[in-house]
Parts: structure tokens; C-alpha cells; sequence
């Protein structure tokens, strides 16, 4: 019975994995980003890993992801030098920022306000 | 002066990145709202801005131990197929339909998280 359960747990672990992948994936390619908001729940409800090991795992996993379609992006003309430029090196100077300032906020407070824009910019593209 | 704003928009979404909250998914509205910039092109954008970004983060955690390797291929190997057939989606989805279904998924996935984050407050407080 033990082993029944254990082949149960393993084929689940397997099919978790690949879903994850999969939606991620698709996800990534059609909307050039938001994998990992579906990642790491993913990772942290379905194959149960810890949160921080999700957050860092999900960065491994959306990489590939993020240069095949940048690649194919890039390939089919849609990427304008002019915008990524600048733009990257806000990112950059943004991420050393947010990382810096992660260990100052309450994660709540946080979450509350990234899904309050969230649904602000997404009201406006949806409906202007 | 337009680049002023695209990297305003770029140190807003990497705050919100850096901090672990998927700030790619920020920096397309952004681009698309407030500087006219296409769907698909402000998408391009995210996808490549995020490879550096995401190479050093992957070295720390690396450092930190904090990556669990053992599903990765079972994971990342289908994704590549579905990435491209996302991507062929989009390509043949005009940048206004695409920006609105964009705009679908962020509101369907902010409303999951404020979900997500009250249950989880729920489940602390007991």
C-alpha cells in the first residue's frame, strides 16, 4: 500500500511539474511576462516547496522561457532598441531598489498595493 | 524626453520585481499606458529586460542554496513548446486585442492574489 501511495505521489509530482510548465510557458510566450505570477503559487501550492525556494526557483524556470521568446520577439521585429534601452536600465536600477527595499516593507502591505495597480491597469487596457 | 519615461517606468517595475512581485508583468502597462508604446513591442521589451536581471538573481539564490533543481527539466522542457505556441498566438493577435486580454489577465490574476494574501492573513491570525 505504502509503495501504491508513494507511485501515486510520484506520477502527481510529475504531472504538477509539467502543467507548471507548460502554463508558464504559454503564458510567457503569448503575453511576454506574467509567468511567474503563476509560477510561484504553482510551485508553492502544487509541488509544495517553501516560499523562498519557489520565488528563486520560478526565476530559474522563467529564463529559458523569457530568451526563446525574446529571441522570437526580437526575430519577428517587435523589439524597438529605442524603448528597450532605457527602459532596461530603469529595470535595472529598479530591481537593485526593490531588493534593497524588500527587507523594509511588510509583505502585505506590499501584495495589497501591486494588486490594486494591478487591477487598475488592467480595467484600463481592457476597457480603453 | 520619451526615454525619460521609459526608464521612470522601468525603475517602478523593477522595484516591484526586485521585491519579488513580477514586476515584468508591471512594466507592459506601463509602457503601453502612458507612452503609446505597442503591446507586442512593450512585451519584447519585458522579455529581454528581464534576462540580466534575472542571471544575477539566479547566481545569489545559487549561492544561498535556495533553487530545487530535481523537477527543473520536467518543467522548463514542456514549457518551451507551449512558450512558442503562445507566442504564434499572439503574433497573429492584432496589439489592441492583445493589450485587452493582457489587461484580462492582470485583473483575474490581482483579484487571485488579494485572495490569496486575505487567506493567508486568515491562516496566521488562527
Amino acid at each position: 500500500m505504502e509503495n501504491e501511495k508513494n507511485d501515486l505521489n510520484i506520477k502527481k509530482e510529475k504531472m504538477f511539474s509539467i502543467l507548471t510548465g507548460v502554463l508558464a510557458g504559454f503564458i510567457n510566450g503569448l503575453f511576454g511576462g506574467g509567468g511567474g505570477m503563476m509560477v510561484v503559487p504553482m510551485l508553492s501550492k502544487l509541488l509544495r516547496y517553501p516560499a523562498k525556494v519557489s520565488h528563486a526557483t520560478a526565476i530559474l524556470i522563467i529564463l529559458p522561457f523569457s530568451i526563446l521568446s525574446g529571441l522570437l520577439y526580437a526575430y519577428n521585429g517587435n523589439c524597438k532598441l529605442s524603448v528597450l534601452f532605457p527602459a532596461g536600465i530603469g529595470v535595472i536600477i529598479g530591481g537593485v531598489l526593490g531588493a534593497l527595499l524588500l527587507k523594509k516593507l511588510s509583505s502585505k502591505w506590499v501584495v495589497i498595493i501591486f494588486s490594486v495597480v494591478m487591477a487598475v491597469a488592467g480595467v484600463k487596457l481592457l476597457l480603453f | 524626453m520619451e526615454y525619460v519615461w521609459f526608464i521612470v517606468s522601468g525603475v517602478v517595475a523593477g522595484i516591484f520585481g526586485g521585491m519579488g512581485m513580477g514586476g515584468g508583468t508591471f512594466l507592459i502597462p506601463l509602457l503601453t499606458i502612458f507612452n503609446g508604446v505597442g503591446q507586442h513591442t512593450a512585451q519584447a521589451v519585458n522579455l529581454i529586460s528581464f534576462i540580466p536581471m534575472a542571471v544575477i538573481a539566479i547566481v545569489i539564490h545559487l549561492k544561498n542554496k535556495i533553487i530545487k533543481f530535481d523537477k527543473i527539466l520536467l518543467i522548463i522542457i514542456p514549457g518551451l513548446f507551449s512558450c512558442f505556441f503562445g507566442f504564434y498566438l499572439s503574433k497573429n493577435l492584432t496589439g489592441n486585442i492583445l493589450s485587452k486580454v493582457f489587461g484580462g489577465f492582470l485583473i483575474a490574476l490581482s483579484v487571485f492574489q488579494f485572495i490569496s494574501s486575505i487567506k493567508k492573513d486568515e491562516n496566521t491570525k488562527l
